[in-house]
């Protein structure tokens, strides 16, 4: 294993704690506003300091946590499933639901810029958590079909799968047993920066004021609430941290995807 | 010889026709997805207070009268549904007339045609869009380069760090940073808009920091691949110098596929063009649909941008797709 991938590991690992344990890992009430202790620096008491109307930043993040990976587990879970069975059907049986998935949506998606999507739909949806976690699964699942679709194409011919149809297995026991098993690889590579991709579209959107409406924590929200020019001035603390908990976040899962991808593809690890 | 050109012939005819497909789902797209506008959107501009006069000339004037589509599903007074055919004018067939004619409506606000709002923003966004790539471009070729022919050292090493650095910085944290270091700190740049030269540097690195990380890893990982080729063993057997291996031959074959990605990544840069202009008050497209469209429910001002920022974007991977199969006679062929 990579040393990269360990770091993502151990990222990763303490994340879901803070995440998990977030009541009572923050000090202080994440909605507490208290206009005398506002843009406070770093400091014993306020670890990363206090933002423009006086919270706590360190409480803010460490519930941002939850937002970010709730988003990301979600997205990432729900697209990776419809797009499993998709892809697996359309690559599988081929005929008219290949033609329709592979032939229309394949191209019509992946010309379309997925974030315009997303912004998009929740524009017209209106904000809000559930319709951003939503458009983020409509524009996710695809990627996720391409790739099992292309991984069943392939597996399907195999000599053990001919003998597992010679022995009289049914079609439903050849995908489930025989061929998503040897399908399934890259699937875990495409989910570790699917979750990436779903952290960085929720603070995104929430930058974009589309997505958790602002008094809550998410990070995209605190990064949009700390880069007017005064609070710039006043307290930049108040966008570097939740800055590097995204930055943090967004590498330590692209570190376990790219690590995962050279262990399970033996051609990259050879360079 | 005559196979192959019916084939050619073939292959472009498919290629038009998903492309004509791609631009139908998005103009049925943004047509359909405005009728998702949770309650009504004369309320959401003209407000409750309004009297039914307004509401109603308001509907007239911007279509909102007419049926949604060509049929529903409209409840009836016992409240049970029935299939009701309302005929070729609906909203849907609106719109796409008024696409066709180069017509995309008028802003609910305003009431200025839309296609004058984006044709006014539309040049700071290519701008922009451009600027990022080309710095990009700038930065990355000489990093990967020096990065694939370094293999394994500390050289390369740092460079691959760097480039993933790159790619997890997202432009809504880089943006605000550049701002508060260059803007609040030193002063040297503006922190926002678009009048001076140099107020465009902030942005096209923010815009294109991402993009450079990408490119940087894909010049390195190509330059490693030609460089275990048999030309360039060749090369170097002719007694040709390592510079002129790299550059004029492990380079022009290399540079194939960063030339895809370039031109996709020439879309990605225009979706992604939507949070850096927010950030630095940059006049384009994105601004346009941020502030102008979804902040204020101006519908039909996000209907066009989304419309008009898809189709840049799907002409630029179409183009990309075309110079792909230029430049690699080998994918012309197969």
């Amino acid at each position: 294993m990579n040393r990269l991938t360990i770091i993502g590991l151990v990222i990763v690992s303490i994340l879901l704690i803070v995440a998990i344990f977030a009541p009572w890992i923050a000090p202080h009430d994440v909605g507490a506003t208290n206009l005398a202790m506002r843009y406070l620096p770093p400091s014993g008491n306020f670890w990363f300091g206090t933002d423009s109307t006086g919270r706590d930043i360190f409480s803010r993040v460490v519930f941002g946590a939850r937002i970010s990976l709730q988003v990301g587990i979600i997205v990432v879970g729900v697209s990776a499933f419809i797009g499993t069975i998709l892809g697996a059907l359309a690559g599988f049986y081929g005929g008219w639901i290949d033609r329709i998935v592979s032939g229309y949506v394949f191209n019509v998606f992946l010309a379309f810029p997925g974030l315009l999507l997303a912004i998009a739909m929740v524009a017209f949806l209106g904000a809000g958590l559930n319709k951003l976690i939503l458009a983020l699964c409509i524009i996710g699942w695809v990627g996720y079909a391409r790739l099992i679709r292309g991984q069943v194409l392939k597996v399907r011919e195999y000599d053990f799968v001919q003998a597992a149809r010679a022995l009289g297995a049914n079609d439903l026991r050849i995908l489930l047993v025989h061929i998503l098993p040897n399908a399934i690889q890259p699937l875990i590579v495409q989910a570790s920066l699917g979750m990436a991709g779903a952290v960085l579209s929720e603070a995104a959107l929430s930058f974009l004021g589309l997505g958790v409406p602002p008094p809550a924590p998410s990070w995209g929200v605190m990064i949009e609430e700390a880069r007017d020019l005064s609070t710039l001035q006043a307290a930049p603390h108040a966008l570097i941290f939740p800055g590097i908990a995204i930055v943090l976040t967004v590498l330590a899962f692209n570190f376990i995807g790219d690590g995962l991808r050279e262990y399970l593809d033996p051609r990259q690890r050879r360079r | 010889m005559r196979s192959t050109i019916k084939y050619k012939l073939l292959n472009g005819l498919r290629r038009v026709a998903i492309l004509l497909l791609v631009v139908w789902t998005v103009v049925s797209l943004v047509t359909i997805l405005i009728e998702l506008v949770p309650g009504d959107p004369a309320v959401a501009v003209l407000g409750e207070q309004a009297t039914p006069e307004q509401f109603a000339q308001f509907r007239a004037r911007h279509g909102l009268d007419r049926p949604p589509f060509f049929f529903s599903f409209p409840r009836d007074v016992q409240g049970a549904r029935h299939f009701t055919w309302h005929g070729a004018h609906n909203r849907y067939t609106d719109y796409w007339t008024g696409v066709l004619h180069g017509d995309l409506g008028s802003s609910f606000r305003t009431d200025r045609p839309v296609v004058d709002l984006v044709l006014e923003r539309y040049p700071a966004t290519i701008e922009l869009a451009l600027a990022a790539l080309l710095f990009a471009v700038a930065i990355a070729i000489p990093l990967g380069v020096i990065a694939g022919t370094h293999k394994g050292t500390l050289i390369d090493n740092t460079a691959s760090v760097v480039a993933l650095l790159g790619i997890s910085l997202p432009s809504f944290v880089i943006g605000p940073m550049l701002v508060y270091l260059f803007a609040v700190k030193l002063g040297w740049l503006a922190p926002s808009g678009r009048f001076d030269w140099s107020d465009i540097i902030l942005p096209a690195f923010t815009l294109g920091a991402a993009l450079s990380a990408i490119l940087t890893r894909m010049v390195r990982s190509s330059v490693i691949e030609e460089m275990g080729e048999d030309y360039v063993r060749t090369a170097r057997a002719k007694g040709l110098s390592e510079r002129k291996v790299v550059y004029k031959h492990v380079l022009k074959n290399g540079l194939i596929p960063v030339v895809t990605i370039l031109g996709l990544q020439l879309g990605v840069l225009l979706a992604g063009a939507i949070i850096t202009e927010k950030i630095f008050g940059w006049p384009g497209l994105g601004l346009l649909l941020v502030e102008d469209g979804i902040a204020k429910r101006d519908y039909r001002v996000v209907q066009g941008c989304v419309l008009i920022i898809s189709v840049t974007y799907i002409f630029a991977n179409s183009l990309t797709d075309m110079v792909y199969r230029w430049l690699d006679p080998r994918i012309r062929v197969s």
